[in-house]
């Protein structure tokens, strides 16, 4: 069984970096907010495995300092 | 004009039963000549059991309202002697577009697979439907089976005892009582019988409302599903083009909560909508409008005592994936022959509580299936907009998207795949075909297997010897040997060489082997009817 994959598994984090914020540039917020979507629904399917998006559901419901009481 | 639905098909006569001086004993009454209540008597009386129908109207439903029969049901009104009828007249489609905005996200066919007799969906306006079912009545009537259907004799009490009903009904004269052994309410989503027994009916509340029009056009719009998501004609609301039969289109319009109803109702404020759909060149005559909301819910349990709700009476859903009357129409066939056999002291009574037991599961799946099209076509926040727009938006270009659109997820057979009437499986036998599942139709050589079931326990036996009849328990099952083929291979046999199947009469699969074996025949049978259930 997989298991989500929360070690640093990106090259060039901080080139990723850039190019993610790029992509929100002249963007209004209802903009990003839907390219945010397109993205989330693009990457879940290409995971698939159910299993794994709930363990990275919870991980990003309890990042949220604000969640964590 | 003279509408189907304007003429009295039943209308009221003065029954003996009225000036009885005490009053007469029936063994099922059904409340509400509905498709539901129809079907439900058709299913007993060709069986030879008694049943009065009592409907407080004399005519077929006002307006077209349930439009689309999917393939089970389609099977059922075989079963019940008259599926032809409802065939010949509908429209047969298979082809759903969706838009978005201005644009076809995408296209689906609904013509899965090849080699059955029934097509996936047929329209066919409710009116039509219920007038088939009628002369389905008469046909009976004609051929001395025991089934009357009253109109014009309103029910205004019930009261139930140990063995029997008590109803009250008023008529166009003075009002009578009747009794019954037991009875049926299919009286509809506001069911008085569901009040006067004080059963509860909670769910949740869509607050939404949708603009319903019928219109007689002569248009060239292909005979497909047309559902819009936020539309130019109908900014940030849903929209469906539907045909029906005689040149009739359906179109929904979704109009949101906060609307005059009466308002909108009104055709001077209908017509501009729809010609703002259909352009102002389209010549379109108003046949039916209706505004309605939806609630999805059911009733706790459907059997009360001696009271067995089926249909709207016991469940309500969106009406998008067209699971109202399908799954009423699912409803009597899990019935009807379980109360037969009851009545005829051949099965424990509580074989009726699988009928709740079997039942609820397919509400709950309605429900489920309903209530999640109607979160997606009306999303209830900004974020479940924003996510269904990417949906759409996605589904233009990326294969992934489509299957997560959700302009209504349309009825498929429902599959009792726990229930308690459940006999031993074959793992390596299909997953379509376990018990529970309704039995899936295939060529017998010139026949459908459909037609040669139902009604009674059957065997089906596949590449091994079986016997041609035999009786358990005062039950005759009668055994159908069918030769092998690539449909029965991959419908019935999967890994395996050869099959028996116990059928039960509403053509649900109750077990199956590989090989024939009486004792484990007799054991599945005995289940199947109850006789292994726990008090």
């Amino acid at each position: 069984m997989t298991n989500l994959n929360t070690k640093p598994n990106i090259n060039n984090p901080d080139g990723f970096y850039a190019e993610l914020l790029e992509l929100h540039e002249h963007l209004d917020k209802d903009q990003s907010d839907a390219l945010n979507a397109r993205l989330i629904l693009i990457l879940a399917n290409h995971i698939g495995d159910r299993k794994v998006l709930r363990q990275a559901f919870k991980i990003a419901q309890l990042a949220n300092t604000s969640n964590k009481e | 004009m003279d509408k189907i639905f304007e003429r009295p098909l039943y209308p009221y006569e003065r029954h003996h039963d009225q000036d009885c001086a005490q009053p007469a004993r029936h063994t099922v009454v059904v409340i509400g000549a509905g498709p539901i209540g129809l079907a439900a008597a058709i299913d007993l009386a060709q069986s030879d059991i008694p049943v009065v129908v009592i409907d407080d109207n004399d005519k077929v439903s006002w307006g077209s309202r349930a439009i689309c029969f999917a393939k089970r049901p389609l099977e059922i009104l075989d079963r019940l002697g008259c599926g032809d009828a409802f065939v010949n007249k509908g429209v047969t489609w298979n082809t759903g577009k969706v838009f978005f905005d201005e644009r076809q996200v995408f296209e689906f066919n609904l013509l899965a697979e090849d080699g059955h007799k029934r097509p996936a969906f047929i329209n066919l306006q409710q009116y039509y439907f219920e007038e088939y079912l009628i002369d389905r009545v008469r046909e009976l009537q004609a051929q001395g089976k025991p089934i009357q259907l009253r109109g014009c004799n309103k029910l205004i009490s019930i009261d139930q005892h140990k063995d029997h009903a008590t109803i009250e009904i008023e008529t166009p004269e003075e009002p009578y009582t009747l009794e019954a052994d037991w009875v049926i309410a299919c009286d509809g989503a506001t069911s008085p019988v569901r009040s006067m027994v004080g059963l509860d009916f909670v769910g949740r509340v869509f607050e939404d409302n949708f603009l319903i029009a019928d219109v007689i056009m002569d248009a060239d719009f292909p005979t497909e599903r047309w559902f819009w998501f936020d539309p130019p004609f109908n900014r940030g609301q849903s929209a469906l083009l539907h045909k029906q039969p005689d040149g009739v289109w359906r179109i929904d319009l979704q109009l949101g909560w906060d609307i005059d109803k009466e308002q909108e109702k009104k055709p001077e404020n209908v017509i501009p909508r729809l010609k703002a759909m259909l352009g102002d060149d389209v010549e379109f005559e108003l046949e039916w409008v209706s505004i309605y909301t939806f609630q999805c819910r059911r009733m706790e349990t459907f059997r009360k005592g001696r009271i067995l709700f089926a249909g709207d009476a016991a469940h309500q859903v969106s009406p998008f994936g067209a699971r109202g009357a399908n799954s009423g129409l699912q409803d009597t066939d899990n019935l009807c022959w379980k109360l037969k056999l009851v009545i005829e002291n051949k099965a424990p009574e509580k074989l009726l509580d699988t009928y709740d037991i079997e039942r609820i599961h397919g509400a709950n799946e309605n429900i489920l299936n309903s209530s999640r099209s109607t979160d997606f076509i009306t999303p209830k926040s900004q974020t479940s907009r924003i996510f269904r727009d990417a949906v759409l938006n996605l589904a233009e270009t990326t294969q992934f998207a489509r299957p997560l659109v959700n302009s209504g997820r349309l009825s498929v057979p429902c599959t009792y795949h726990s229930s308690p009437l459940n006999g031993p499986d074959v793992a390596s036998m299909p997953r379509r075909t376990k018990p529970g599942s309704p039995a899936i139709d295939t060529r017998v050589g010139q026949q459908w297997l459909i037609d040669l079931l139902g009604n009674k326990f059957h065997i089906i036996a596949i590449n091994t010897p079986a016997p041609a009849e035999l009786e358990v328990d005062n039950l005759t099952i009668e055994t159908l040997q069918i030769p092998v083929t690539d449909e029965v291979t991959q419908r019935y046999l999967g890994d395996t060489k050869n099959a028996i199947y116990l059928i039960r009469p509403d053509q649900h699969v109750a077990a199956r082997w590989e090989h024939f074996d009486q004792s484990q025949i007799e054991k599945a049978l005995r289940q199947s009817i109850g006789k292994m259930l726990n008090d």
